[in-house]
C-alpha cells in the first residue's frame, strides 16, 4: 500500500517535471513528428488488421444470437456498432496499444536511465522528463484517437463483409443498421476514453522507464511494469469514463 | 574554479562521503582517485548535482550551485561538459548529430556554423570521415573521443570525466588522458578526472585528490605522491609489481 502510494506521488512530481515549457521549438515540433510516426502510423497495421476481425467475429455471435423471427435483422449491424464504437475500439485497441506501445516506451527511456544518456541530458541544462516523455504524451494523444476512428470503420466494414458473405443480412439492412439510432455522443465517449487511454500508456510506461534502476535485467522489468501498470488503469478508468459519460 | 565545502552524502545508512572539502583550480587536471567504491562517482555526481548532497556546498567560481533552482542551474550546465563512464551518446543519432545536439539545443547558430563546430570539435579529438557512423559501430575509444568531442562543443568552462580510460588498451588510455589535458591548458578549462589509472596519475596529475573511507585523504600532485609516507596512498600506488619495482629502482 505505502508503495503504491509512494509510486503515485513520484508519478506526480515526474508530471510536473514533464508538463513544462519545452527548450527549443523547431526540436520539439521535430520530435513530435517523429513519435506520431514512431506511435502511431507503426500501429497502423496491427489495428487495421485486429479491427477487421473482430467486426466480423462480432457480427457472426449476434448473427448466432437472434436466431429468432421477433428480431429484426438489421440488429446485426446496430449492436456490432454498439460494441465497436463503446468498447472494442477504444479499449480493447488501447490494451492492444499497451502492450505495443508502452513497452517501447518503457524499454527506450529506461534504457537512456541505464547507460547515463539522461544524466548526459540533464548535464547540458535539459530537463529530460519534459524532453523524453512529453512529445510521447502529445503524439499519442494525437494520434491514438485517429486509429480509433479508423479502426472503428474498418471493424464496420469486417462485420459488413462476413454478413454478406454468410448471407446473414444483405447490405441496405446492414447499413440500416449501423445508422439506426445512432448518437454522435457515442463518438465522442469513444474518443475522450481513448485519449485518457493515450495519456496513460505514455506516462505511465514513460515513468516506469524514467526510475529505471540498474542494468539490462531492470530494463526488461521496467518495461513488463509499464504494460501492467497502464493496462490495469486503463481498465479503472474505463470505468470511471463510462459512469461519468454514460451513467 | 569548483569548490565543495563539508559535502556529505550518505545512502541509507551508508555513508559514502564524509565532510568533503576541496578546491578544482582553473586550467588544471585535478584528479579524483581512490579504490573502487571509495565514492568518486558519488563524489563528482554531487558536484555536477545528478545527486543532491545531504549537507554542504558545491560553488562555481564562487556560484553557490548547491542553492540554485533548476532554473538558474541550466545557465551553469551549460558551462559544463561530462564525459560519462559508458560514454553515454545517444544511440539513436549519428556521431554528427550527437557531438551537433548541444548546439542544437542551446544556440541558434546556422547548420553550416554548426556543421563547422562539429568538425572542429571531431578534428580536436583526432576522429575524421566517421560523423555518419551511428555509436553501436564505434570502438570503446572513438565513442569516448565522440564524447570528448560532445563535451566540448559548447565551449565549457567546467569538464567532469568519469574514468575515461576505463576499458580502454594502455596506449589508447594515454592517448585519452593526453587529450583531456592538452584540451584543459588549451581553453583554460577546470577539469575533474576520476580514474583509478596509476599511468594518468603520474603523466597528468596536476592536483590529485585520494579518498579513502569517505573521506578526503590525501592531496597532491603527481611528484608528491610518488614520495608521500601515507600509508593508504602507498598501498594504494604501489598495488601492482610494476610499481613496486619502480619504486626500488628509483629510490
Ligand atoms: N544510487 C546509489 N544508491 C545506493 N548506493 C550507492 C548509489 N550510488 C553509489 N552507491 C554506493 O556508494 C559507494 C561509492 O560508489 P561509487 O560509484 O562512487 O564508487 P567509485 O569510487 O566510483 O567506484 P568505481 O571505481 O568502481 O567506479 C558504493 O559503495 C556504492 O554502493
Ligand atoms: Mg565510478
Amino acid at each position: 500500500m505505502l508503495q503504491i502510494l509512494r509510486n503515485i506521488g513520484a508519478y506526480i512530481l515526474l508530471m510536473r517535471r514533464v508538463f513544462t515549457k519545452p527548450e527549443k521549438k523547431e526540436v520539439f515540433r521535430k520530435q513530435i513528428i517523429t513519435e506520431i510516426d514512431f506511435l502511431g502510423l507503426d500501429s497502423l497495421g496491427i489495428v487495421a488488421v485486429l479491427s477487421v476481425f473482430m467486426g466480423s467475429v462480432l457480427a457472426i455471435q449476434t448473427a448466432y444470437n437472434i436466431d429468432s423471427p421477433w428480431i429484426p435483422k438489421y440488429t446485426i449491424g446496430f449492436t456490432t456498432r454498439q460494441s465497436i464504437i463503446l468498447e472494442f475500439s477504444p479499449t480493447i485497441i488501447s490494451l492492444i496499444l499497451a502492450g505495443k506501445v508502452g513497452s517501447r516506451i518503457a524499454s527506450e527511456i529506461g534504457t537512456m536511465r541505464v547507460t547515463e544518456q539522461i544524466d548526459a541530458l540533464e548535464i547540458m541544462g535539459i530537463n529530460s522528463a519534459n524532453y523524453l516523455i512529453l512529445p510521447k504524451i502529445i503524439a499519442a494523444v494525437f494520434i491514438n484517437p485517429i486509429l480509433i476512428v479508423i479502426s472503428i470503420f474498418l471493424g464496420l466494414l469486417g462485420g459488413w463483409l462476413v454478413s454478406i458473405l454468410g448471407n446473414d443480412i444483405t447490405t441496405e439492412t446492414y447499413l440500416y443498421g449501423i445508422q439506426y439510432c445512432f448518437k454522435g455522443f457515442e463518438i465522442f465517449y469513444a474518443l475522450v476514453k481513448t485519449a485518457v487511454f493515450a495519456f496513460i500508456i505514455t506516462s505511465v510506461s514513460g515513468y516506469t522507464g524514467y526510475y529505471t534502476k540498474g542494468g539490462a535485467l531492470e530494463v526488461g522489468w521496467a518495461s513488463t511494469k509499464g504494460v501492467v501498470y497502464s493496462s490495469i488503469l486503463i481498465i479503472l478508468f474505463n470505468l470511471i469514463l463510462t459512469q461519468l459519460l454514460l451513467g | 574554479m569548483i569548490e565543495s565545502r563539508n559535502i556529505c552524502k550518505s545512502f541509507g545508512d551508508h555513508l559514502v562521503l564524509d565532510n568533503i572539502s576541496v578546491k578544482f583550480d582553473q586550467g588544471k587536471t585535478n584528479l579524483i582517485i581512490g579504490q573502487s567504491g571509495s565514492g568518486k562517482t558519488v563524489l563528482m555526481k554531487c558536484l555536477v548535482g545528478l545527486l543532491e548532497v545531504d549537507s554542504g556546498q558545491v560553488f562555481f567560481n564562487d556560484r553557490n550551485f548547491s542553492e540554485m533552482n533548476f532554473k538558474e542551474r541550466k545557465l551553469i550546465r551549460h558551462e559544463m561538459g561530462m564525459l560519462f563512464q559508458g560514454g553515454a551518446l545517444f544511440d539513436y543519432l549519428t556521431v554528427e548529430e550527437n557531438v551537433m545536439f548541444p548546439l542544437n539545443m542551446f544556440t541558434s547558430k546556422s547548420l553550416e556554423e554548426k556543421k563547422e563546430r562539429v568538425n572542429f570539435c571531431l578534428n580536436r579529438v583526432n576522429l575524421i570521415n566517421v560523423e555518419n557512423l551511428m555509436p553501436s559501430e564505434l570502438s570503446g575509444g572513438m565513442k569516448k573521443r565522440v564524447s570528448i568531442a560532445r563535451a566540448i562543443a559548447m565551449n565549457p568552462k567546467y569538464l567532469f570525466c568519469d574514468e575515461p580510460n576505463s576499458g580502454l588498451d594502455p596506449k589508447t588510455s594515454i592517448l585519452i588522458d593526453n587529450l583531456i589535458s592538452e584540451i584543459t591548458k588549451e581553453y583554460n578549462i577546470t577539469t575533474v578526472i576520476n580514474t583509478h589509472d596509476m599511468n594518468s596519475v603520474i603523466e597528468i596529475g596536476d592536483n590529485i585528490v585520494f579518498l579513502y573511507n569517505g573521506k578526503l585523504w590525501w592531496q597532491g600532485t603527481n611528484k608528491e605522491i610518488l614520495y608521500t609516507n601515507n600509508e593508504e596512498i602507498n598501498s594504494f600506488v604501489y598495488a601492482t609489481e610494476l610499481m613496486r619495482k619502480l619504486k626500488s629502482e628509483n629510490i
